[in-house]
C-alpha cells in the first residue's frame, strides 16, 4: 500500500470512527424490528462472520481453501450458539451490532469495509478491525472485543484446534 | 465415579426443575432462600437442621459430577452467569461469576482464605461494625473449615503456580499456600469446570445435600422476580419459570410465601432482586459500593513446559503487595494464577491473526499471573453500582478511574518483575497496545508509558461483592451486622452484597462463615430458642 493510501485510509477510519460510535449508540432505535426477538443468523450475518473470522483466526488456519471455508462456517455455527446461551439483553446488543455491520451503510461508514463481506479483501477487514481495537471511542473497542471474544471462543472450544496448542485435552477420569 | 446429586435424587429429594413445571405453582414455607450459592447453601443447611421448612430458589440448572466433562464449550454455558461473559455496562471488565446449584462454589478454583483482619478492623472502624471482629468471627470460620474440608493443600504446586513462588522467593517477597476446600483432589485443575471427581466440597456436594436430606426443596431454573412486602414484612416471592434453555421465561410463574426470606443471590442478583421489589431505601444505598476487586494479567513465555490446564489452579498468593501501605492509600494487590485452557486463554489474550496464532502455538509454555486490586478502602474507590436495565435485569456500572489504573500499573510492573526473576523469556501484559517486553529493564520502561484504559487494557474479575452493604446505622447500610434489613423486619441478606469493602482475599470462606453465623442466630430466633453464644 502507498503511502498516500495509508493516509487516506487512516482518515477514512477516522472519520468512520466518529460516525461509527454515533450509529452504534443509536443502533437499537435503528434496529428496533431486527433486534426485537433473539434469532439465528442471517445469511448477510454469516458472511459477515466468516470475513471477520477468516481473519482473526489467520495462522491458525489451514492454508487450504475448502478446508479452511469448511472451518470457518463451523466457527460461525460455534458463535451463533454462544449467542444463543447470552442473556436476552445481551443477545439484543450483540444483535444490533450484527445488524448495522451487515447492512451496506453500516459496513461502509462503521468498519469502513467498502466492498460487500463476502468480497472484502483480508486486507480491509483487517484494517477495519484494527481500527476498532485501537479505536478512541470505547464504544468501538467494545464492539471488537465482542468480536474477538465470540470468535476466539468457538475456534478453541472445537478439539479439533487443540492440536496446533500442544494440548491433548482433559484427562480421562474414572 | 458416583455421582452422589443423582443418587439423591433417585431417593426422592425435592427437587423441582421450573423448566419443567406444566402448571404455575403457590407453596408454603418457613424460610424462602434465593441463592444456592455460599451464602445460600448454608443458611438451608443450618435452617433445615434447626427443623424449618426451607424452599430453595435457583436461577440456573442442576447440574452434577457426572454432566462435568471438563469441556469449556460445555462448562461455560451451563454453569456461569452469560457464559462466563458477563460484563460491565461499558464492557470493560469481564465477570466469572457461577450459575447453576452451588452458584460460585460450584466452579471456583477452590482458594480458601479467612478474612483479612485489617478489613474487619475498617469494618468495625468505618460501618460499625463492632460485633464482627477477629475473635468474635473465629468460632464461624473453624466451623465452616471443619465441614468443608478447608486445609493447608500439601501436593506440590503445578508448574503456573511455582512461577509465581519462584519469582516471589527470588525477589524476597512474602509468599503463601492457598488452603482449598477438598477432599481427596486428584489434583486434574478443572475446578472451573465443575469437579468431575466430587473432591471439590462445594455447597453442592456438602450443605445442599443435607438440607434436601432433611425434606428441604429445591427449584432450579427459577428466577426471584419480586419480593411481596406489606408495611414492615415481606409476604411474598413471585418467581418466573425458565425454559428448558434458561434463557427464556417459560411464561409460569411460581408464588412461594413465607415467614422468612433469606436473599442471596450473589452481588449483582441480590441488589437487583431488593430494587425491583421497590423494598425501603430511604438512604439510596441499595446497589451501591460495589466491589470486585478488579484484575489485571500478566502473560509469561517460560522456558520450561508449564502446562497451566494441568493441576490446582490457585495453590500460590502473595499478600505482599496488600501490606505496602495504608490500607485506604493507593491500591494494594493480592497475586495469584489463574488456570489456562483454551477458551480462556485465547479469548483473554489480545491481538488476531498471525500474531494471536503464534502465542496460542506456545500455549504448553504460557505462565499468567493475576493482580486482584483491593477496592473499597482508599476514598476515590466507591465501587459501582447495579441499576436495573428495560428488561428488569441487572446493569452493573463500575467505572475504572484513575486510582484503579494507577494500582494496575504498579500491579503490571509487579507481576512483570517475579516472571522475569522465575526465569521468564517474554513477558507482555493482557493489552491491546502493550508489545511484550524480553527483559525486566524493558518491562520497566515500557510499562511506565502503557496508555491504561477501559477496553485497552484487559480487566477481569471473579469476585463480586456489596450492594447490600452491612452497617450499624440505616444511613451507612442496607443491612445490620446480622444481614437483617434495616426496614424489612423478616428479610435477611446472606451473601457477598453484604460486605462494605472488597476484602482483599477470595470471598467463599468470608461468606460461608457470615452465613452460618448469621443463619445460626436466625434459626434461634424463628425456632424459638436461645440463640447461640456469638457476641
Amino acid at each position: 500500500m502507498n503511502t498516500l493510501m495509508q493516509i487516506r485510509s487512516r482518515r477514512c477510519f477516522l472519520q468512520a470512527g466518529v460516525a461509527g460510535s454515533v450509529l452504534l449508540a443509536f443502533s437499537g432505535w435503528f434496529n428496533q424490528p431486527l433486534a426485537a426477538a433473539p434469532r439465528g443468523l442471517s445469511d448477510g450475518e454469516r458472511e459477515m462472520l466468516a470475513a471477520i473470522a477468516a481473519v482473526l483466526l489467520d495462522g491458525a488456519l489451514p492454508q487450504e481453501a475448502e478446508a479452511r471455508r469448511q472451518l470457518v462456517a463451523r466457527t460461525v455455527d460455534g458463535i451463533a450458539s454462544a449467542v444463543a446461551g447470552l442473556s436476552l439483553a445481551t443477545q439484543k446488543e450483540i444483535g444490533e451490532l450484527f445488524g448495522l455491520l451487515v447492512h451496506a451503510p453500516g459496513r461502509m461508514l462503521l468498519a469502513g469495509v467498502g466492498r460487500p463481506w463476502r468480497e472484502a479483501s483480508a486486507a480491509d477487514v483487517a484494517g477495519f478491525l484494527a481500527a476498532w481495537r485501537g479505536s478512541r471511542f470505547g464504544l468501538l473497542r467494545s464492539a471488537y472485543a465482542a468480536l474477538h471474544d465470540l470468535t476466539f471462543g468457538a475456534w478453541y472450544a472445537q478439539p479439533d484446534s487443540w492440536k496446533a496448542l500442544g494440548y491433548s485435552g482433559p484427562p480421562e477420569v474414572f | 465415579m458416583e455421582d452422589p446429586i443423582k443418587a439423591g435424587l433417585a431417593s426422592g429429594w425435592k427437587h423441582i426443575d421450573a423448566s419443567t413445571l406444566a402448571a404455575g405453582q403457590t407453596l408454603e414455607a418457613d424460610v424462602v432462600i434465593v441463592g444456592t450459592g455460599a451464602g445460600g447453601g448454608v443458611t438451608a443447611d443450618i435452617l433445615s437442621a434447626a427443623g424449618l421448612r426451607v424452599v430453595l430458589v435457583e436461577e440456573g440448572p442442576l447440574r452434577s459430577s457426572s454432566d462435568f466433562h471438563m469441556r469449556e464449550a460445555e462448562a461455560y454455558p451451563e454453569l456461569y452467569q452469560e457464559s462466563a461473559a458477563r460484563k460491565t455496562a461499558d464492557k470493560a471488565i469481564n465477570i466469572l461469576q457461577g450459575r447453576s446449584v452451588g452458584g460460585s462454589t460450584t466452579v471456583n478454583w477452590t482458594s480458601s482464605f479467612r478474612t483479612p483482619p485489617a478489613t474487619l478492623a475498617f469494618w468495625q472502624q468505618r460501618f460499625g461494625l463492632q460485633q464482627l471482629g477477629v475473635e468474635a468471627l473465629d468460632p464461624w470460620f473453624a466451623v465452616m473449615e471443619h465441614k468443608l474440608s478447608i486445609h493447608a493443600w500439601d501436593t506440590p504446586p503445578n508448574a503456573n503456580n511455582n512461577v509465581l513462588l519462584r519469582g516471589a522467593e527470588k525477589l524476597g517477597i512474602d509468599f503463601g499456600h492457598i488452603r482449598r476446600n477438598v477432599k481427596g483432589c486428584r489434583n486434574l485443575g478443572y475446578c472451573g469446570m465443575g469437579c468431575p471427581t466430587n473432591a471439590k466440597q462445594s455447597m453442592l456436594l456438602t450443605t445442599i445435600p443435607a438440607a434436601l436430606r432433611r425434606g428441604a426443596t429445591l427449584y432450579s431454573r427459577l428466577r426471584a422476580e419480586r419480593l411481596r412486602f406489606s408495611g414492615k414484612r415481606a409476604t411474598a416471592l413471585d418467581c418466573v419459570a425458565l425454559g428448558a434453555d434458561g434463557i427464556h421465561p417459560s411464561g409460569l410463574r411460581v408464588h412461594l410465601r413465607a415467614r422468612h426470606f433469606v436473599v442471596a443471590g450473589g452481588a449483582i442478583g441480590s441488589p437487583a432482586l431488593l430494587l425491583r421489589s421497590g423494598v425501603p431505601d430511604p438512604y439510596r444505598l441499595l446497589g451501591k459500593r460495589t466491589f470486585l476487586h478488579p484484575v489485571v494479567i500478566s502473560s509469561a513465555l517460560m522456558p520450561e513446559r508449564i502446562a497451566g490446564y494441568a493441576g490446582a489452579p490457585q495453590s500460590i498468593y502473595s499478600d505482599h503487595f496488600l501490606q505496602q501501605g495504608p490500607l485506604d492509600g493507593p491500591l494494594g494487590f493480592k497475586l495469584e494464577t489463574p488456570p489456562l485452557h483454551p477458551v480462556l486463554f485465547a479469548t483473554t489474550l489480545q491481538g488476531f491473526g498471525a500474531e494471536h496464532a503464534r502465542l496460542m502455538r506456545e500455549f504448553p509454555q504460557v505462565n499468567a499471573l493475576l493482580a486482584l486490586l483491593r477496592d473499597g478502602f482508599h476514598p476515590d474507590s466507591q465501587g459501582g453500582q447495579v441499576r436495573l436495565g428495560k428488561d428488569g435485569l441487572p446493569v452493573l456500572d463500575y467505572p475504572l478511574n484513575d486510582v484503579i489504573w494507577e494500582g494496575a500499573r504498579r500491579a503490571l510492573l509487579a507481576m512483570a518483575e517475579i516472571q522475569f526473576a522465575a526465569g521468564a523469556r517474554w513477558v507482555t501484559p493482557v493489552h491491546e497496545t502493550a508489545p511484550g517486553y524480553s527483559s525486566w529493564a524493558e518491562a520497566q520502561r515500557g510499562l511506565a508509558e502503557l496508555p491504561l484504559a477501559p477496553l485497552l487494557c484487559r480487566v477481569v474479575s471473579a469476585h463480586v461483592m456489596g450492594g447490600c452493604g452491612m452497617a450499624d446505622t440505616p444511613a451507612r447500610g442496607v443491612v445490620d451486622h446480622r444481614g437483617r434489613h434495616f426496614w424489612l423486619g423478616n428479610l435477611s441478606v446472606h451473601d457477598g452484597s453484604l460486605f462494605p469493602t472488597s476484602l482483599g482475599a477470595n470471598p467463599q470462606l468470608s461468606i460461608y462463615a457470615l452465613a452460618a453465623r448469621n443463619a445460626s442466630l436466625l434459626a434461634a430466633e424463628l425456632a424459638g430458642q436461645a440463640p447461640p453464644p456469638i457476641l
